[in-house]
Parts: C-alpha cells; structure tokens; sequence
C-alpha cells in the first residue's frame, strides 16, 4: 500500500496525543499529579496539540475535506467514522479536565471522574484507528490481531516518553515510576513489532491469482498483458512495493533505534540527576517517535492487497 | 446508510463469459464512452494526450495466461463492480456515500456526500474502484442504471452499454437472484464461478470458465482432398525436371 504521509503523521502523531493524555489522566485520577498551570499548561498542551495535528493531517489525506463533516455519520458500520466520533467525544472529557487542572482548583471527585473519563476515551479511539486497518479484509497484513494492540502499545510508549520528560521538570515524585514504565512501554512495543513481522513473513497465502481468476484448473495463472498501458490509481495507491532487503534494515531501525535504544537511555538516566535526565529523555522521544514514524511507513508500504493479484502478483 | 439493506430477492448483475471474451476492449471503451456523460460522470482523464496518461474507467479489461506448453491458454479477462452481495466497500464508508441498493442490490456512490477517503477502494479486493484526482471523489461501475431503467431508450436497449456493444456477445446481464432467469440458468449450465470467494464477498457477477479445448477439428462429413499423383510426363513432369535441376 503507498505509504501517505498524512496518513503515517496522522496515526502517529495522534497515537502519541492519546498516549500523552492517557497517562497524564490517569496520574491526575490518581492523585499523583497535583494541579498546577505549568504542568497542565505545558503536559495537556502537547497532548491536545499532538492529537489535533493528527486529525488535522488526516483531513489532507481527504478529496474533499469540506465535507469532512458527513464521516461522523456512519459509526453504526464504519471504524473510521467511529474513529471521527471518538475523537472528537474525547476533546469533552479532555478539555474539562484540562481546564479544571490548570486554570481552577477542582474537587478531586470531579477529577478523579474526567481523568478516568479521559483515560478510557483515549485508548477507545486509538483500538479504533487500528481497527480501521484490521478489519480489511484484502489487506492480509493488516486483517490480524496484532494491529490493534501495536497501535496502543505503541501509541502507550511514545505517550509515556513524552511525560517522562514533562515529569522530570514538573513533577519529579512520578519521573522514577513514568521511566519504569517507558521502558517496559517500549519493550513491549519492540515485542510486539517483532511477532508482527515474524507473523506477516511466515503467514501462508490467502489468495492467488487462481482465486482471483478462478483459472486455477488450467494450471499456474499469470499475467499476460496489463488492461493499460500507463498507471492507474490502483497501480499507484495498492501496488506500492518495497525490496525485502530494504525493509529488513528499516525494521531493524525502528527496532533498535526506535524503541530498544530509547529504552536504554531512559534507563540509563534512572541513575542521573534530573537535568542530564532530560536531555536524555529528550533523545529518547526523538529516538521514539522516528522509530514509530519509520514503523508506521514500514506497516503501509509492506501491506500487499489483494488487487495486486489482477497486475501480475501472484499470492496476497 | 452504509449498513447493508437486507438481501433484496432482486440482484441485479453481469455474466462474463472468458471462452468467448476476445479481448477487444470494445466494452471498457463503450462503458468509458456512456458513463463520462452519465450519473457518476465525468470520468476525468489526466494528461489524455500526453506520455503518462491516466484515467477513471469502470471496467478494465486483463489477459492472462494459464497452464503450460501445449496445454496453456490465453484467457481475455474483463473485470468491473462485481456487486457483490456482502460488500465490505460498503460498510467501511463514514460518510453513507457508498451505499447497496435494497431494490436490485447495485452497489453506488454518491458523488454529492463522497469525501474522497478513498477507504472503500481498500476494501475492494476486486480494484472495482478508482479514484476521481480531479473530482475528489472516488467512482466506480453503476451497472449503468441509467440505461437499465431509461424509459427514454427502447426497451431492447435497456441493458448496460459494455453488454450492448461487445461484438462476442460475452457479457450477459440480468436478475441473478432469480434461479429462473436466463443468467441464472446460463451460470448453472456452465458452471458459472465467484472471484476469491474466499474473501467471504459474495459477488453477484459471475465468471463463465473457458470451454474445454478441442484438438481436432472433428468431423466435418467432407472427404479429405484426393493429393495429386506425381507422373514422369507431360507438362507436370517437364516441370518437375526443369524445377529439380
Ligand atoms: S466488486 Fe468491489 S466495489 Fe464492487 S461491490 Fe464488490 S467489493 Fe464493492
Ligand atoms: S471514498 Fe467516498 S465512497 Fe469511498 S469510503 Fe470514502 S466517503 Fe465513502
Ligand atoms: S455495467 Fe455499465 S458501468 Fe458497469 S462496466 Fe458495464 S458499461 Fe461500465
């Protein structure tokens, strides 16, 4: 599948807003952050920034964005307009408690219920930006369950990098837990890529250009002459391909580069003072969220879909 | 409304024969030809007269080649909307643009609600779709509704333009939902198929497989031609022996 940029920034970006938001949220459920302009300020700035510009960037990937209004309308049937709906539900929730925590001094009650609010806003709209590639069926690359767990687990660890770094100068009671729990973050995501990959190299075909042609009885079906002789749009949106040797150095990036590096680093900066801390935490999210981004072309430009079988593939 | 309609008794659909489909194009040209006037028109070209061009079209027509050797064939290979009965363009679409019709089960988009997201083509498998660059929006076959209902038209016209003009007669259009119909009856006589019906689609468009290949001309009734006897004179045979000097 041809890797769009606006649709790679925009699940990125988004995955590490709701990430960001989740575990802000949750610390302020919790009691562990204490309200305060900065930290509200600066930690839920980035997160609302960081999830608008991804719906933002979304909207670029859209024909006709001013009419980007009628994809709220088909939640019944559609991930991506539950996607839409989702998202723009978590801004009430997200806003309130942003709000109250940086401008007012609310009651914890209050608190406790829109952060735990938030939270689950979150990670329900991230399951279903995942879930808008899970559930195609012609893309076997993406029609698996280990989708939607990569985009949370994913979305969790560049979330979580980025308040390890907000903790350090903000709240330095919770910077200690926060880079535990990146680096676990990150383990996990690294895992999870991993069986990803091991899964989509070893699956067996699901269809073939027997199947596609029903011509299998004759004997091996190939393609003898293409319907056209320049690209079509099915040419250059579903026959993107990408060298196996290319691919296999670019996992190995987002790997070690991505998430097994930044890891390190934040462990590492366990045993340093708060300031070679952050800058530390701050290679760390830039390692991040460039692994992610490299993962995220990785996940569009190794899917191979099923039309492709029609110009000459021969198993999807 | 993307949610599929409940499954009509009426499902409307094309029959494409590969044994006689000669791979002319005549049907991809005539559908071209129709549609860019009609409900989902136009079918913008881009660059048409320059070295890359490119182009909406609803039916494209593929060769293929299957077996080896002696036993090999070429199998011409027209592919459109196959209106497919459990279709996931459908269901993907945020918008409602894409939608099944409950009367006859054709599957349309319409063009004033259609964001250009382009989802519904990733869930084709069959490449049923393409996208409109310059419109914004995406496109595909109508089953040419607006031939198949046209009072406007004689009735024998009535019937979807690529079936009207190829000159094979390898396309056949009619109610699949109906086991009485000529199509109907026509898939059961030839063993009529799906596409990849493993990816659970249901098409309501059904593919006649090549016929068996015949390697003899059989028997015609007509005597074989007599071969003409060689004799050392005569004309013939002063020929010969000038010719063979
Ligand atoms: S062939 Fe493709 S576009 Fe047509 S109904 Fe089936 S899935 Fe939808
Ligand atoms: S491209 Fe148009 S018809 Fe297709 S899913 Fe998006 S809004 Fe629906
Ligand atoms: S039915 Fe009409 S729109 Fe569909 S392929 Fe045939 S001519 Fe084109």
């Amino acid at each position: 599948m041809h890797p769009a940029f606006s649709v790679i920034i925009f699940t990125v970006a988004s995955g590490a807003g709701y990430g960001l938001l989740f575990v802000l949220a949750l610390l302020v459920a919790f009691g562990a952050l204490t309200p305060s302009f900065w930290t509200g300020f600066i930690g839920f700035g980035i997160a609302f920034a960081l999830f608008t510009l991804g719906l933002l960037s979304s909207f670029l990937h859209l024909g006709r964005p001013e009419r980007a209004w009628r994809a709220f309308s088909q939640w019944r049937s559609s991930w991506l307009s539950r996607e839409g709906v989702l998202a723009v539900v978590t801004y009430l929730p997200a806003g309130l408690l942003a709000l109250l925590f940086t401008f007012f001094d609310a009651a914890r009650g209050v608190l406790v219920v829109l952060g735990l609010l938030s939270a689950i806003c979150a990670v329900v709209t991230v399951i279903a930006t995942g879930m808008i590639y899970r559930s195609l069926k012609p893309i076997r690359a993406w029609y698996n369950s280990y989708v939607v767990p990569a985009y949370l687990v994913l979305g969790l660890a560049t979330g979580l990098l980025l308040a390890n770094a907000l903790a350090l100068v903000f709240a330095p009671a919770v910077a200690t837990t926060l880079q535990f729990a990146s680096c676990l973050a990150l383990l996990v995501a690294a895992l999870t890529k991993f069986l990803y990959w091991r899964y989509i190299d070893t699956m067996p075909a699901f269809s073939t250009a027997e199947s596609a042609t029903g011509l299998g009885h004759l004997g091996k079906v190939r393609l003898f002459e293409a319907p056209h002789t320049q690209e079509n749009y099915l040419n250059k949106e579903m026959g993107f391909r990408i060298a196996r040797k290319h691919a296999a150095k670019l996992r190995l990036i987002a790997l070690v580069g991505g998430w097994l590096a930044p890891a390190v680093l934040v462990l590492f900066s366990l045993l340093l003072p708060a300031s070679p801390a952050l800058v530390l935490a701050t290679i760390a999210i830039v390692l991040g969220l460039t692994g992610t981004l490299v993962e995220r072309w990785l996940f569009f430009a190794e899917a191979k879909h099923a039309v492709t079988l029609y110009y000459g593939g021969s198993s999807v | 409304m993307t949610s599929l309609p409940p499954l009509a008794q009426k499902q409307l659909g094309l029959v494409i024969d590969l044994d006689t489909c000669v791979g002319c194009h005549a049907c991809a040209v005539n559908c071209k030809e129709w549609n860019t006037g009609g409900t989902s028109g136009p079918l913008t070209d881009l660059d048409p007269y320059g070295a890359d061009a490119a182009g909406v079209w609803f039916n494209r027509i593929h060769s293929f080649e299957a077996g080896e050797g002696d036993a090999s064939r070429t199998v011409h290979f027209p592919k459109s909307c196959l209106h497919c009965a459990e279709p996931a363009c459908v269901t993907v679409c945020p918008t409602g643009a894409s939608y099944k019709r409950a009367e006859d089960g054709i599957v349309l988009i319409n063009p004033e609600t259609c964001i250009g997201c382009k989802l519904c083509s990733w869930a084709c498998p069959y490449g049923a779709r393409e996208y409109d660059y310059d419109g914004g929006t995406m496109k595909k076959c109508t089953l040419c509704i607006d031939r198949i209902y046209n009072e406007n038209l004689e009735e024998i016209d009535r019937v979807p333009a690529c079936v009207s003009t190829c000159p094979a007669s390898a396309r056949h259009f009619g109610d699949l939902g109906d086991p009485e119909s000529k199509v109907s009856k026509l898939v059961a006589e030839r063993g009529g198929f799906d596409l990849m019906p493993e990816m659970g689609y249901k098409p309501t468009n059904k593919y006649l497989p090549p016929r068996q290949r015949q390697n003899s001309s059989g028997c015609t009734g007509a005597s074989a031609l007599p071969v003409v006897e060689q004799s050392a004179d005569g004309l013939l045979g002063w020929l010969d022996r000038i010719l063979s000097r």
